[in-house]
């Protein structure tokens, strides 16, 4: 093989199958869509070509007798600090097509996790913890514009709220299903989101692929996304949903627009996004509509006279150097919630430079836009939602004591049905079922029990942040929302600190 | 003959203004004429009955956004963002109208008498039976027809307020087009043509269909059709339906 490009010779995984108890059953065949696996006439068994693994481990799960291990390759490369083997691969592949890095999922990069930096407080002896078991911990949520001050008046039954308050989401938990649109991951899973949302009283977002006939039915807890694309935008899906987002910006990938390429998109997809099949879904960089903050006004207004101000419109923007006085323009154009991205979301593709390059941590915007709007006292006027790699209930409670009303989950949703992280999703070929539309792989997730599996995970953070709050002595979500007294930093220094609003544990 | 309502915009807010004119929809208007209108935005946001609406004045910004089926006419000028996202309908302005014309439009038609702005008809897409249309009498700024997915955009380059000698159409010229076809009337210097696009030979089909949106739009303005269709028509089509289809290599 003289003429193998040089980025195959350096394969990332090994398959390593036991042939002792290997039963050549051929599941691994069936079930690896990058044919790693393949029956192998001459010798008369199953082989394998490494190259080909991009390490999701479906084989590995489903082998019937627990013969395979798909492991690191361990051949290695001579030491080098700098030029570690992904920076070198990377140049491989650039000089074998001249092309640009593609990934999928959020950034894998070594970079601050100020979660993991952050401690939360318990109460001791005085102000007792309490019981979630025993006492009513209150979680709901409400997303929305909040007046400057509201007065009640009093009525024969009782006092009676004067105050005209703006259309809200009404959450149970303080989460919900971030935006992945219809085509990037398949209807199953739409389906799915549609369906734990509701029975979880919280709503899921529709990404930008427009929506899906048959999930018109959980409009109340769906989140119409507009994107530059516009794809699936008309008046029917804008009224559709509980709430409208704009999405300007995604953590992923800030200041570049999205691409759906052709492979994906099938009849459904096709009928749902309202561009021909087989044809690119290319969403521009900006909107070509909103070249200012008084553009946005523009659009936001447009999108409430459309719903004649039924429902809230939220804007997203990834969390970037300016993001306090990017949103404090957003807040001042009207925006009902702002959404801010951090650079650790997931993608189901994106140019890995600006992946792993562009944006900051999404806990630094977080209490730098909390701060801004405070000061200039507009905090009210729209709720702020955090999104981007929250990876556990303890990120979700701490997002919400820096600042936030609510934290937006995809990755860990993704991850409760079977993803393993492999960052593979824009070849359309996963093989857990979720990102491709090809009908013998998508048929891998059954929407009912995806569906009981996102309940779960939601339930089950519901329950750790009840506990949180109980262990801090209070019993609502509402007490700890920007209450940073309750946050310590560990090994932080002065400046993250200060951004973060916290003081250093043992002070 | 169907309902017809008068609605005086002189000093309403355009918040006012659009709830009169959905009052009268739901009370089943089905022709609304608007007096002295300057600068309301959103008249006739995702309207989706057959109304038809006649403008006097200059309506404000999105004018026809999300609209789905119903016609107007506007005697004066228009501004921005005109059939923004707009899925079915007809809109007639009789005079010029500014940027961001038909942005991400999916269906109807817009006919202009006169020029357009800049970014005119980004990302208009075609499905199934839908396939929008614009026709501009005039000139057109940069950006005409970028991110094209489907549709037709026809410039005629004749009835400007721009000098002689100011170019029909703009820098970027179909970037990033992968959809849809534009025709313009008149000598067009190939560098104003976004990367990788080049001009096409006519065939019958094209002329043909030139001639039945330049007559609509002849009609509506009172313009001469024949006079239109004597001039060199240049087409612009997209070189692939991915364009950056080839960009890429993946990694993890
Ligand atoms: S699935 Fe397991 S047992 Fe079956 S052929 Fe593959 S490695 Fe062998
Ligand atoms: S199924 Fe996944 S882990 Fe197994 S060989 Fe194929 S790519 Fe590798
Ligand atoms: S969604 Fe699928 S392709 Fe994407 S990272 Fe998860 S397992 Fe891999």
């Amino acid at each position: 093989m003289l003429f193998k490009p040089i980025s195959q010779n350096f394969n990332d995984f090994v398959i390593d199958r036991d042939k002792e108890r290997c039963i050549n059953c051929e599941v691994c065949v069936r079930q690896c869509s990058y044919e790693a696996h393949f029956w192998d006439d001459a010798r008369q068994c199953v082989m394998h070509d490494n190259t080909k693994c991009v390490g999701c481990h479906r084989c590995e799960a489903l082998c019937p007798t627990g013969c395979l291990t798909i492991k690191k390759n361990p051949a290695d490369f001579r030491d080098n600090a700098l030029w570690t083997p992904t920076y070198m691969k990377h140049i491989y592949k650039q000089g074998d097509t001249g092309g640009i890095l593609l990934s999928g999922m959020g950034s894998p990069s070594a970079k601050p996790i100020y979660w993991d930096n952050l401690q939360l407080d318990a109460s001791q002896v005085t102000n007792p913890s309490i019981d979630p078991l025993r006492e009513p911990m209150e979680l709901r949520t409400y997303l929305g514009s909040k007046p400057d001050k509201v007065e009640v008046e009093e009525t024969p039954e009782g006092p009676r709220l004067k105050t005209k308050i703006g259309p809200q989401i009404k959450l149970e938990y303080p989460m919900m299903f971030s935006a992945m649109s219809f085509g990037s991951i398949n209807f199953n899973l739409h389906k799915a989101m549609a369906m734990a949302a509701t029975e979880l009283g919280i709503v899921y977002n529709t990404g930008e692929g427009g929506l899906h006939p048959t999930l018109y039915k959980y409009g109340a807890n769906t989140i119409v996304q507009v994107a530059s694309g516009r794809f699936g935008v008309h008046k029917d899906y804008l009224n559709a949903g509980a709430a409208i987002e704009i999405k300007v910006g995604q953590g992923a990938k800030p200041g570049i627009g999205g691409h759906l390429p052709g492979e994906k998109i099938d009849e459904e997809v096709s009928k749902t996004r309202m561009v021909p099949v087989g044809s690119d879904a290319i969403s521009p960089a900006p909107h070509h509509d909103i070249y200012s903050i008084e553009d946005l006004l523009q659009l936001i207004y447009a999108l409430k006279e459309a719903t004649e101000y039924r429902v809230p419109v939220s804007v997203k923007i990834a969390a970037v150097h300016n993001a306090p006085a990017i949103a404090s323009g957003i807040v001042r154009a009207g925006a009902d919630i702002v959404v801010l991205d951090g650079f650790r979301g997931g993608t189901g593709a994106a140019p890995t430079m600006i992946r792993d390059n562009v944006g900051i941590p999404v806990e630094l915007a977080l209490a730098q836009v909390d701060n801004r709007l405070r000061d200039e006292g507009i905090r009210n006027w729209a709720s702020l939602v955090v999104a981007g790699g929250t990876r556990c209930s303890a990120d979700v409670i701490k997002a919400i004591a820096l600042g936030a009303d609510a934290v937006y989950i995809a990755t860990s949703a993704l991850v409760a049905v079977g993803c393993t992280l492999c960052g593979r999703c824009y070849t359309g070929k996963c093989p857990w079922g979720i990102a491709t539309n090809e009908a013998r792989l998508k048929k891998r997730q059954n929407p009912e029990i995806a569906a009981k599996r996102l309940t779960n995970l939601v339930k089950a953070w519901g329950h750790e942040i009840q506990e949180m709050l109980g262990g801090m002595g209070l019993n609502s979500i509402e007490s700890l929302r920007g209450n940073r007294d309750k946050l310590r930093g560990i090994g932080l220094n002065e400046v993250e600190l200060d951004i973060l609003g916290v003081k250093h544990a043992g002070r | 003959m169907g309902k017809k309502v008068t609605l005086d915009a002189d000093g309403v807010y355009y918040k006012q203004l659009n709830e009169q004119i959905r009052d009268a929809i739901r009370n089943g208007a089905e022709e609304i004429e608007l007096l002295n209108v300057r600068g309301q935005r959103y008249i006739g946001n995702a309207i989706d009955k057959p109304v038809k609406f006649l403008v006097h004045g200059v309506p404000g910004q999105d004018m026809a956004a999300f609209m789905r089926g119903a016609f107007i006419r506007v005697e004066g000028n228009a501004q921005d963002g005109v059939g923004n996202t707009m899925d079915d309908g007809e809109i007639e302005i009789n005079g010029m109208a500014g940027d961001v014309l038909g942005y991400a439009m999916r269906g109807g038609r817009i006919l202009v008498k006169q020029d357009v702005g800049y970014r005119v008809g980004i990302h208009m897409k075609a499905y199934m039976d839908k396939a929008p249309i614009i026709v501009a009498g005039g000139k057109a700024g940069d950006f005409l027809g970028e991110y094209m997915a489907g549709g037709a955009i026809i410039l005629l380059g004749m009835d400007s307020t721009m000098p002689e000698n100011a170019p029909i159409t703009g820098r970027s010229l179909g970037t990033g087009m992968h959809g849809g076809v534009m025709y313009i009337r008149g000598e067009v210097p190939e560098y104003q043509l976004g990367p990788g696009l080049s001009f096409h030979p006519l065939e019958e089909e094209d002329m043909a269909f030139i001639r039945t949106h330049v007559e609509a739009w002849a009609k509506a303005f009172g313009k001469d059709a024949e006079e239109a269709m004597k001039g060199t028509f240049r087409k612009v089509k997209p070189f692939s339906k991915r364009p950056y289809g080839n960009m890429y290599v993946g990694t993890n």
